[in-house]
């Protein structure tokens, strides 16, 4: 009897001990520690993928009384359950979103109202939903349409006309808008580059008479140009005002009436008469133009494409550049340097370089790369541009450069390891056949480690291409008027300032005006970042596979 | 399957002549290829070979036995300087081939690896594609002519039997082959620079025994071209494709002589015990 307590003790002393040699609980644990990490991915994911993909579909637009009798239209966007104090008082009521539209009109996009206050709910079939060139989205009736200040059709034929009359409308908007960017553009360009030449010569005679046979085709071409600009612009006028014409008188819920030209519509559309797959047709015309689009209302509205296409070119002069750095340098650390506590060190510096802050490389960028480089460029170059740098100012080149820097330790490493995979008979096989250690190392080494180089580059890219502060100080910027890349000589222009999808986050959600409005738009952005990099990632990835079947080393 | 058990020198006089050591034997006309004088190598403090002395005749196979870690791969290594890698290597001695001092300061290494091929015992072929790998020695040394680089690597690849089965994948990777194509690939690779010597490291120790009788089969035939120094495990490749054998051990040459006396009347009781099979 008195030995139970004890030898039940001991048993469990005992089952305690085996749990403990089995090391169930370090199974536990890692597989719990794994578990939270997918599902920490898995939300991050979900609500990303949530916010983001449902930001392009047309809402319904509701109607609904409020109490003093006034209507309200919108789409409801939110709603708050009431909220109670621990003592059960109402500490906040229940309360419905309303995206109302009408910026211009109302002051704001978005109102709250109380759940109380609400009643007769309706969805009127003849309220229209017009997407803008500014102020964002209206919703409200049509109620005629107008031409030169003129009415031409009345609330029952005007959605007949304004349909037929919005594509030309938006043609000579467009159309104007072009000439006003490219042929104005160039006329601008070549006004600019005369009178730089007059300018330096000028400087150069220090006051004497320039030649006439230098000065006068300069200024000939300079009034040729004058005047072609002075056409052109009279051309975009007209072209705009002929846009301008045509112009939807429409009426908000709550009685204001307003006009706006048919050439200010983005789109047009009835939701509460649209069927669920007219719905989905909008919402993949919407998608594409949030990818192909240019930006509108400081960025809030349209699309991202420069951001897209500023981000794809970055990541790829990033990779060009890093691949040869970085495998050049690994090369030297292993093969050729004079392996001891120097070289040692040389690599716990590397290593460490990649938990350097990343700002701190943008800071060096902009020391070394941008001041330093780009205004030797500059005075070297362009000195008759000062004091207006062309190089000596943030750019895509010293951007990339800068990142380039920033993941050049994971090349390094990368490189390094699977140099010191390669079998050293392969190694010794070329050597014994008279080949030096030079041309072992590219003929042999080189190519069986191109798959572990590109698995660096990879991870370089992964990294590089979210990358943004760094990127704040050394050329991207809120709204890039050129593109890098473009049909004007000298097509890719390495000194221009560009836009970029992580940067365009942080503008949208958070330094926009309209932060509301911005929000969803802040996760379709962060999805198309994500889905960038993994774009970009594959298709290294099958690079590197294509790679690694031609050689089938199974070394790696 | 087996290849016939060679009765080496048959016809000729195993008649023991005359290095310094009195350990080596040659045949009358066979010439000197690779003369080696009191070699001792150090791999840091640790000593591998002592005093080593022999001459090793042209057109000859010559085998090295021994038990594992005696020093017959360290000796190997010394005949293209591949000891040259390990670091904290040091050699004293001389190897003389053909008349010339290996490791006088002003000889090309590069040009003594052209001279003296060898085939590792893992086979080894680079990633590239089986023509690459056999043009890989003339390529290095610069020759650029497709017909040339085409010619040879068509002769090396017969010379190496690997012909028929290797022609119609030119172009696909060497390590696509079997093991022991991968092996006389490695082999056609050393014949493509034409060397005088080519050296063997246990060249059939991870082959089935159809490959090793096919890789013992073409070093019969390269004996006509080449000295082969060939390391063995195996007493049996040892008798059945040397026309001279040297043993070692623990980093000494023991015996060094025609293969039928080494295995049939071996002079030092150490040799009989290891060929006999009582050690090693
Ligand atoms: N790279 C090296 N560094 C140090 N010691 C070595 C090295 N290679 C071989 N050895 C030593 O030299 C001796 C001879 O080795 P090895 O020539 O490979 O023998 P075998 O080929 O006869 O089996 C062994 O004791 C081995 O441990
Ligand atoms: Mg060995």
């Amino acid at each position: 009897m008195s030995h139970s307590p004890l030898s039940q003790s001991t048993n469990a002393a005992r089952r305690i001990g085996q749990f403990l040699r089995r090391g169930d609980q370090f199974i536990w644990l890692s597989g719990g520690a794994m578990g939270l990490a997918a599902l920490l991915i898995v939300g991050l994911l979900g609500l990303v993928f949530v916010s983001g993909f449902t930001f392009f579909w047309p809402y319904n637009v509701v109607t609904a009384d409020r109490a003093d009798g006034t209507p309200v239209l919108g789409v409801i966007t939110n709603s708050q359950e009431e909220r109670l104090d621990p003592a059960g008082n109402v500490m906040k009521a229940a309360q419905t979103q309303f995206k109302v539209g009408a910026r211009e009109l109302y002051g704001f996009d978005f109102i709250w109202i109380k759940k109380a206050e609400l009643s007769n709910f309706r969805v009127d079939p003849e309220v229209i939903a017009f997407e803008r060139q500014e102020y964002g989205d209206f919703y409200g009736l049509l109620h005629g349409i107008e031409y030169k200040g003129k009415p031409v059709a009345d609330a029952a034929t005007a959605w007949a006309l304004l349909q037929e009359k919005r594509p030309e409308a938006r043609d000579l908007a467009a159309r104007a808008k072009k000439i006003q960017r490219d042929a104005i553009g160039e006329v601008n360009a070549e006004i600019q580059r005369a009178n730089l030449k007059l300018k330096v010569a000028r400087r150069k005679a220090a006051g004497a008479a320039l030649d006439p046979a230098f000065e006068n085709p300069l200024k000939e071409s300079l009034a040729r140009n004058q005047a072609r600009y002075e056409q052109l612009r009279l051309e975009a006028e007209a072209l705009s005002a002929q846009a301008e014409e045509y112009a939807a008188v429409v009426g908000t819920v709550d009685g204001q009436r307003k006009t706006v030209p048919l050439a200010a519509i983005v789109r047009a559309f009835r939701p509460n008469q649209m069927s669920k797959l007219e719905k989905l047709g909008m919402y993949f015309s919407r998608a594409a133009e949030f990818v192909y689009g240019e930006p509108r209302e400081s960025n809030t509205e349209g699309g991202v494409w420069p951001a897209i296409f500023g981000t794809v070119i970055m990541t790829l002069i990033m990779s060009i550049v890093v691949t040869p750095f970085g495998v050049v340098a690994a090369f030297y650390l292993r093969e050729y340097a004079k392996q001891g506590p120097f070289v040692r060190m040389v690599r716990i510096a590397i290593n460490n370089l990649a938990g350097v802050p990343s700002i701190v490389f943008g800071v060096f960028g902009l020391g070394f790369f941008v001041y330093f480089i780009g205004g030797g460029i500059d005075r070297m170059f362009f000195p008759d541009m000062l004091p207006t740098p062309t190089y000596g100012t943030g750019g895509i080149l010293w951007a990339s450069l800068t990142l380039a820097l920033l993941t050049v330790p994971v090349v390094i490493v990368a490189t390094e390891e699977s140099i010191a995979a390669v079998p050293r008979g392969t190694r010794e096989g070329s050597l014994a056949l008279g080949a030096s250690k030079f041309q072992t190392l590219v003929n042999v080494v080189l190519p069986a480690s191109v798959p572990g180089i590109l698995t660096g580059v990879i991870l370089a890219m992964a990294r590089g291409a979210g990358e943004v502060a760094p990127l704040m100080i050394t050329g991207v910027v809120k709204l890039a008027p050129e593109l890098p890349l473009d049909g004007h000589f000298p097509f890719f222009h390495l000194d221009r300032k560009f836009m970029h999808l992580g940067f365009h986050i942080y503008d949208v959600g958070f330094q926009s005006p309209n932060i509301e409005a911005a929000k969803p738009m802040v996760f379709t952005t962060t999805l198309l970042l994500i889905a960038i990099v993994v774009i970009l990632n594959l298709f290294a990835i099958r690079l590197r596979d294509h790679i690694r079947k031609k050689y089938q080393t199974g070394a790696f | 399957m087996d290849t016939p058990t060679q009765t080496p020198s048959s016809g000729r006089p195993a008649r023991s002549v005359t290095v310094p050591t009195g350990k080596g034997q040659s045949a009358p006309g066979a010439v000197t290829k690779i003369s080696v004088r009191d070699l001792s190598l150090h791999y840091g403090a640790k000593q591998a070979l002592f005093d080593i002395s022999m001459d090793i005749l042209g057109n000859q196979v010559t085998a090295f036995i021994g038990p594992s870690g005696c020093g017959k791969s360290t000796l190997l290594r010394c005949f293209n300087r591949m000891n040259d890698l390990v670091d904290g290597v040091k050699v004293r001695g001389s190897v003389m081939l053909s008349g010339q001092d290996i490791f006088a300061p002003d000889l090309d290494v590069i040009e003594l690896r052209k001279r003296v091929g060898m085939v590792f015992q893992k086979s080894n072929p680079f990633p590239k594609s089986i023509y690459e790998n056999v043009a890989y020695g003339l390529r290095v040394a610069g020759v650029t002519d497709k017909a040339v680089l085409d010619e040879t690597v068509e002769k090396s690849l017969r010379g190496a039997a690997l012909w028929d089965e290797a022609k119609d994948r030119l172009q696909e990777s060497g390590l696509g082959l079997s093991g022991g194509q991968q092996q006389r690939l490695c082999i056609a690779r050393a014949i493509a620079v034409q060397p005088d010597i080519i050296l063997m490291d246990e060249p059939c120790s991870a082959l089935d025994p159809i490959a090793t009788a096919k890789v013992e089969e073409l070093i019969h035939e390269l004996k006509s071209e080449y000295t082969i120094i060939i390391v063995t495990h195996s007493m049996q490749q040892a008798a059945r494709v040397s026309d001279k054998t040297a043993f070692f051990y623990l980093g000494k040459l023991i015996e060094y002589a025609d293969t039928q006396t080494v295995f049939m009347n071996p002079a030092n009781p150490q040799t009989e015990a290891y060929v006999s099979g009582r050690f090693g």
